[in-house]
């Protein structure tokens, strides 16, 4: 492969609530068994990428121990393989990332030392499947400086992305950040290649003069002057930015089609293992439409939803349309509706919690009811 | 190299004869077990969970499944530099080759491998036996008892005795006497097949027994050649749960176990977890069509049948319409729809095409196999395709992959078996 990878997982999102108030929204629960992190990782790893970097930020420790070996992607190599980079104290440099250009360019040397003539940028919280290869093809093809992939979104908050409007042959003319109003539908998914002695120029030019972002100081500021263009990706995508992204996210897993794009179809979605029993099915246990993780124990009726690991849920207790976090503990009598049980909570016989279809009520991690 | 105080030999070459068509192709402690393991899985979780980091796994019959499921070791954490899973298998010496003979014939031909850790103590176990057992406890008390060799023994009932190498031990625990499957017992201490030797007296003993018999064996030979010598052997006693899973029955008896809500077997403790190869980690689905209870089910089944009192391995498909009972599904298997299967095991990938009944009409004996098949349950091998419309029978074998002309008007009577040999045999 003739590209390295750079993985943005530094992100805290507010709109994502007391889901990320301890993680970084990369490290978010998806699908019953992995983290938003893994499809980006693993689309590296499956696009033949062997040199990969992750830069986290904010509440990084859950990434780190997600993060703790390598091998799960692919990517336990002598040459190349994974890099984490968090922020560091020394002498002359005491700052956190100031913006993603920042992220990169603290990490510069990761660039200098690599041969590889491309690199791939993209955050990781976003959850599809794409071969970064053939956007690669499309960037050298069309002989481009910087490729971003896009996509046509038809019922989303466009204004929460940055829209991009192209000409005819997909070269970019203006590009937005959260416009006001959308010229266009066509947004940028954040994910850029671009060649890697070009993003060292760009980052030696901008950083100086105090600019430190990717989108505002580099594409934007860039457009006119360089040769952007624009990649569509037609595929499954969904951004991990708000609550309800994170829930549908989750929920799009009990449809077939999604579902079996990631886990059925190579190449596979990569995570680390977790080594738990079969799931444990018992008399009183009615489950529909549900996504289940492994070495949960189940006695109670579960409905259009996704469970995770290592899930316990007793007798007479009923969960609907709800997403229930690693080892939590649902006692007997309980009824759950509408809402996000972050990892270990527990509660006690005969509670109820109970949200709505729009703003599905969320329990914080650890917590007892 | 640093000098290791134990490593573990993992006899893993056995056949499992009994187990009929499932250890056709892999050797016994390859055959899948409880959903997502194969049997090897519990041994080698044993020792990592033990403290033992040094594994050489002894191969011999049907490698193939085993070398992959094992590979480097990684699902152990036993890919180390110093030390880690080695796979022995029998090797050519100069000239000429030898299988190995025995199971103390099998560790003799790898003195080398182990010098190479130059250990203080052996631990030797096989690769065929569900339990859960810390054998540092039981090195612990070989250093205590300062003895030559120490061997686990689990208290069986007196009726269940003649079936098993029984162990006549004193009051402190000291052997005087080893008998194998002894018509009248004068004791109920049942040898587990897991020792703990110290090395240098094992060395010697495997030295001089193997000039003595070419296909030596630690119960036959090792173990009475060290009480000859009065060498000093002490049992040490195991009161937790032990499987030998070797005939069909205990196999399919012992996977059932596995899914009452409260099972003499527990999975799901956190301090002592089983470690196994999956491919990847997905999740499982159950769909609105599904009915699903006291079953195990493991990462990526897709549920759209009714399923009850099942265990369902890795990536099953169940799908609509299709009545599950009473059975073992092993990994990759898929069921078409509308089927209905009771009493049976069906092994890695196969295929059941649309309608079609297993399990059904009268409990006849396997005519072929009468001593494997004969407890009604039907055994279906793995790579197995089975086309739609067709009706199996009780304790009948399937192997191949089958076409409705294989069957006699759709139907394969109870007792009766339908082996196609495949280009790969």
């Amino acid at each position: 492969m003739k590209a390295i990878g750079i993985i943005l997982a530094g992100g805290n999102n507010e709109k994502l609530d007391a889901l990320t108030s301890n993680r970084a929204a990369a490290a978010m629960p998806i699908g019953g068994c992995y983290r938003a992190l893994d499809f980006t990782l693993s689309n590296m790893s499956n696009s033949g990428v062997n040199k990969v970097s992750v830069i986290t930020q904010y509440n990084s420790r859950s990434l780190h121990d997600h993060l703790s070996s390598a091998k799960w992607w692919n990517l336990g190599r002598k040459y190349g393989g994974l890099f984490v980079f968090s922020p560091y104290l020394s002498n002359n440099n005491s700052f956190w990332f100031r913006g993603t250009a920042d992220a990169i360019y603290q990490n510069l040397s990761y660039l200098t030392r690599s041969n590889e003539p491309y690199v791939i940028i993209a955050p990781g919280n976003s959850i599809y499947k794409m071969d970064y290869e053939e956007a690669l093809d499309f960037h050298i093809e069309n002989q481009a400086d910087i490729t971003i992939v896009s996509k046509k979104l038809y019922e989303e908050n466009l204004h929460e992305y940055g829209v991009m409007q192209v000409d005819e042959n997909n070269r970019l003319i203006d590009f937005e950040e959260k416009p006001i109003e959308p010229q266009s539908n066509l947004v940028s998914l954040g994910i850029y290649i671009i060649s890697r002695t070009l993003l060292i120029n760009l980052l030696e030019s901008i950083l100086p003069q105090g600019r430190y972002n990717l989108v505002e100081d580099i594409i934007i500021r860039y457009r006119k002057k360089l040769k952007i263009m624009s990649y569509e990706f037609n595929g499954y995508w969904k951004n991990i930015n708000c609550v309800k992204s994170y829930f549908d996210a989750n929920m799009d897993f009990l449809n077939k089609d999604i579902r079996y794009m990631f886990t059925k179809k190579y190449p596979f979605i990569e995570t680390k293992p977790k080594d738990e029993p079969p799931t444990k099915y018992n008399v009183g246990a009615k489950i529909k439409d549900s996504l289940i993780g492994i070495g949960s124990i189940l006695n109670g009726y579960v409905e259009h939803s996704v469970l995770f690991n290592k899930v316990y849920t007793g007798e007479n207790t009923s969960i609907k349309n709800s997403i229930i976090m690693n080892k939590s503990y649902i006692g007997n009598n309980c009824i759950v509706e509408n809402a996000i049980l972050d990892k270990e909570v527990i509660l006690s016989d005969g509670k109820k919690i109970i949200g709505t279809c729009e703003k599905p009520i969320i329990i914080s991690k650890s917590t007892v009811v | 190299m640093r000098r290791k105080e134990i490593i573990a030999m993992l006899l893993a070459g056995g056949q499992g004869s009994r187990l009929g068509i499932l250890s056709k192709t892999k050797a016994k402690p390859a055959v899948s077990f409880g959903g997502k393991y194969r049997i090897i899985d519990f041994p080698l979780s044993n020792c990592v969970n033990s403290g033992i980091d040094t594994v050489g796994i002894l191969t011999q019959y049907q490698p193939l499944i085993l070398n992959r499921h094992i590979g480097i070791g990684i699902p152990w954490d036993l890919d180390r530099p110093n030390g880690g899973v080695t796979i022995l298998a029998p090797h050519l010496k100069g000239t000429q080759g030898e299988w190995y003979s025995g199971t103390a014939n099998a560790i003799y031909q790898n003195i080398s491998y182990i010098d190479s850790y130059n250990p203080e103590y052996v631990l030797i176990i096989s690769g065929d036996h569900i339990y859960k057992m810390d054998y540092s406890k039981m090195l612990e008390f070989h250093k205590e008892k300062k003895c030559d060799a120490t061997i686990a023994v689990l208290e069986v009932g007196w009726d269940e005795a003649k079936r098993f190498g029984i162990m006549n031990a004193d009051e402190s625990g000291k052997i005087y006497e080893f008998e194998e499957k002894p018509q009248n017992p004068k004791s109920n201490l049942a040898s587990m097949g897991i020792y703990i030797f110290t090395w240098d007296k094992l060395r010697n003993n495997l030295i001089n027994d193997n000039k003595i018999h070419n296909d030596s064996d630690f119960g036959k030979h090792i173990i009475p050649l060290m009480l000859n010598e009065n060498q000093k052997i002490y049992a040490y006693r195991f009161n937790s749960y032990w499987k030998d899973v070797g005939t069909i029955e205990s196999y399919w008896n012992a996977n059932m176990e596995l899914i009452k809500t409260l099972p003499s077997f527990n999975l799901y403790e956190d301090f002592w977890k089983i470690y196994t190869q999956t491919d990847h980690q997905t999740p499982q689905y159950i769909s609105n069509t599904a009915d699903v209870n006291t079953c195990i089910i493991s990462e990526g089944c897709e549920v759209y049948g009714r399923v009850y009192n099942c265990v369902l391995g890795y990536n099953v498909v169940v799908e609509e319409g299709t009545f599950l009972k009473d059975s073992i599904i092993m990994e990759n298997t898929v069921i078409k729809k509308n089927c209905s299967i009771e009493r049976c095991i069906i092994d890695e990938n196969s295929f059941v095409g649309e309608n079609t009944k297993i399990g059904v009409g009268e409990n006849i004996i396997n005519k072929l196999e009468p001593k494997i098949y004969n407890t009604g349950i039907s055994v279906i091998g793995e790579n197995t395709f089975i086309p739609e419309n067709i009706t199996i029978g009780k304790n009948c074998v399937v192997s191949g992959k089958t076409t409705s002309n294989d069957y006699i008007n759709n139907n394969l009577c109870s007792g009766e078996s339908l082996i196609i040999k495949g280009a790969s045999l």
